[in-house]
């Protein structure tokens, strides 16, 4: 069976070492970093840190090189899902393709590339050490299940998961992945916006009472939109974010990270997508959409020139 | 009363605009914090851009130096204000007392110090210091001003503080009820202000933009609209839609290039690091509302954001990513 990765960063490098230690897998990584893509054909891929191990996934950075896949999994920036997937389209035409990407939104782009499509939630994180060299932050679960308006098939989704299971990713098939997800995405909702606005770590934001009540209504509100979509929590999303304040205190949110590095943020696939749904069942998402409007502002002020 | 001693109480931009000016047509002295700045304002005051101009002025950082005023014109930032007011107890027995803070409360905090009749003023003019003793004057708009209600301060007298900003050059309009004036433009720097603080945007035209649905022009309605609903459960009829304000400053700030935009007050604290006005004006907005029963959940969460960047700065940068 092949496999593509769509995005091989550092989530996209897990998936990829990990399937590549199963007999019978062959994994291609698709990614435009030119230095990790030649340091993974040159030397293979290493994972170090809560994973240790090294695959031998094939890698390229020119769309025409991969052959058919029957299966992918897209790992890319959310912002650059349709791009990466309009390139990728012709390898993957009879594919089932599986996006482990952040938020909402993103399985609907790539259904527009490829016929089957599931969703998936991930909790493992990672950071790129170097070409070729990826050290895993944490472990966790990962969940899939079809993505309901364009499904993959059933069986499709639990090979999936017994090869990343088997490759050492714990990876766990449902008919119905949307709770993870929607945890996930309300979690990461309420809580990476306020970093990048503040400049405060999850910690130092959420101990303070007044913004731990922000927090509190942002997810009041992704919890009305999941309530109304017949979703439910797996964990409860104001648990999790008490939780993170205790064992991560000091770290800073992903969307923080974008801020400080001046890159386009995931923020359309966070708010923005819990406001979309939101609109679309008519729930009010007041909190959601201002803090969507001021990160995209926040965004905008650094492409604007002031005189002195 | 002829008024013809002036003391300004804060020589930042708006309280050097104020003395430079009124300078023109009374004695006019200031009282600094600094000793070196006031031994810069006594070599002299200059005020360029919309006025050009110098001021003999007298001043000091002691306010046993002070002599008697008729007039005290108070132009400290607000979050400067109690400590200021302090400075002011017991001293000009016959002189009336102008605010000209943002935000609410600073009429309150002044009362506290002393039973001097008081006048309520908001103003519009900005500038930037160039200097301790030159300010260039950027934006010529008026100082509303009024009776304070609780002083029974005498229309008259606010009619001749009126008078005498207008000959000294700079543009007023005294009104018998400034509540609505004073409503109208809390509304508006708790939106534009606040937005623009937390954006790093100066006023430009996406305040106004309400194309997309991630547009920011949507978040200043319905911010005003929080605001104009705390204002009419308080009984206030608005002076001007903060809505329309904010649409002519856009209209009228940026340049068609759109390489000027005026910044506001909330994001030169922001870029400097220094204490912003956040808690007097979103924070009084939202407090208001609590009041009344009519909540205003979005000035809420620009007040509780614009207080966290606040806190950042205090912390020690280390980042551990987890």
């Amino acid at each position: 069976v092949r496999v593509c990765i769509v995005g091989c960063g550092a989530i996209g490098s897990l998936f990829a070492a990990h399937l590549a230690q199963v007999d019978g897998v062959e994994v291609w990584a698709y990614d435009l970093a030119r230095d990790h893509v030649d340091a993974i054909n040159e030397r293979g891929l290493r994972i170090s840190g809560a994973g240790d191990l090294l695959g031998h996934p094939r890698a390229t950075t020119v769309p025409g090189e991969l052959p058919v896949c029957e299966l992918g999994i897209v790992a890319t920036k959310s912002l650059h899902t349709a791009d990466a997937m309009a390139a990728v389209a012709p390898a993957l035409a009879d594919a089932a393709v599986c996006s482990v990407q952040n938020g909402v939104g993103n399985e609907e782009l790539i259904a527009e590339a490829v016929p089957r499509v599931r969703r998936a939630t991930t909790f493992p994180a990672g950071h790129l050490v170097e070409p070729g060299h990826v050290e895993q932050d944490t472990g966790g679960k990962t969940w899939i299940g079809p993505f309901e308006p364009k499904p993959a098939r059933m069986d499709e989704v639990e090979w999936l998961a017994a090869a990343l299971s088997d490759g050492g990713m714990e990876t766990i098939a449902m008919p119905d992945a949307r709770g993870a997800q929607w945890t996930k995405l309300v979690f990461n909702a309420a809580t990476n916006p306020v970093g990048a606005l503040t400049g405060l770590p999850h910690g130092w934001a959420c101990e303070r009472e007044d913004i731990r009540e922000l927090v509190r209504g942002l997810v009041a509100e992704g919890r009305a939109v999941a309530g109304s979509l017949g979703i439910e929590f797996d964990s409860d999303p104001d648990e999790l974010v008490d939780h993170a304040t205790k064992v991560a205190h000091d770290h800073k949110a992903s969307m923080l990270q974008d801020v400080e590095a001046r890159r386009t943020t995931e923020v359309d696939f966070l708010n923005g997508g819990i406001s979309r749904f939101g609109r679309e069942q008519g729930i009010p998402t007041p909190l959601n959409d201002a803090l969507w409007a001021l990160v995209k502002g926040l965004e905008r002020s650094w492409t604007r020139q002031e005189a002195a | 009363v002829a008024i013809e001693r002036i003391c300004i109480v804060g020589a930042g931009a708006i309280g050097s605009l104020y003395a430079g000016h009124l300078a023109q047509v009374a004695r006019v002295s200031v009282l600094t914090r600094r000793p070196e700045h006031a031994a810069a304002l006594g070599r002299g005051l200059r005020i360029s851009g919309k006025s050009e101009l110098m001021a003999d002025v007298s001043a000091t950082h002691d306010p046993d130096e002070l002599g008697d005023a008729d007039l005290v014109i108070v132009a400290c930032k607000a979050v400067d204000l109690p400590g200021t007011a302090e400075r002011l107890r017991g001293r000009f027995e016959r002189a009336a007392v102008m605010t000209v803070q943002n935000g609410l409360g600073a009429e309150e905090v002044v009362r506290r110090e002393g039973d001097w009749p008081l006048i309520s003023a908001v103003t519009f003019m900005s500038g930037t210091r160039r200097g301790d003793d030159h300010v260039e004057y950027e934006l010529d708009t008026a100082t509303w001003l009024g009776p304070y209600a609780e002083t029974r301060t005498p229309y008259e007298l606010v009619r001749e503080v009126e008078a005498l900003l207008l000959a000294g050059g700079l543009r007023a309009e005294a009104m018998p009820d400034l509540r609505p004036s004073q409503w109208s433009k809390l509304i508006f720097n708790a939106a534009v202000n606040g937005v623009s603080a937390l954006t790093d945007l100066p006023h430009v035209s996406a305040f106004a933009d309400e194309e997309q649905d991630s547009d920011l022009g949507h978040l200043v309605r319905a911010l005003i609209d929080e605001g104009k609903a705390v204002a009419a459960a308080a009984g206030i009829e608005l002076h001007d839609d903060p809505w329309e304000m904010n649409v002519r400053a856009v209209a009228r700030g940026e340049t068609l290039k759109g390489d000027y935009a005026h910044v506001p007050s909330m994001l030169e604290d922001v870029r400097s690091r220094r204490p912003t006005e956040v808690d007097w004006i979103s924070g009084a907005l939202a407090r208001e509302g609590e009041r009344l029963g009519v909540p205003a959940p979005l000035n809420t969460a620009v007040w509780r954001l614009v207080m966290g960047k606040e806190r950042s700065w205090k912390r020690t940068p280390q980042a551990v990513p987890a």
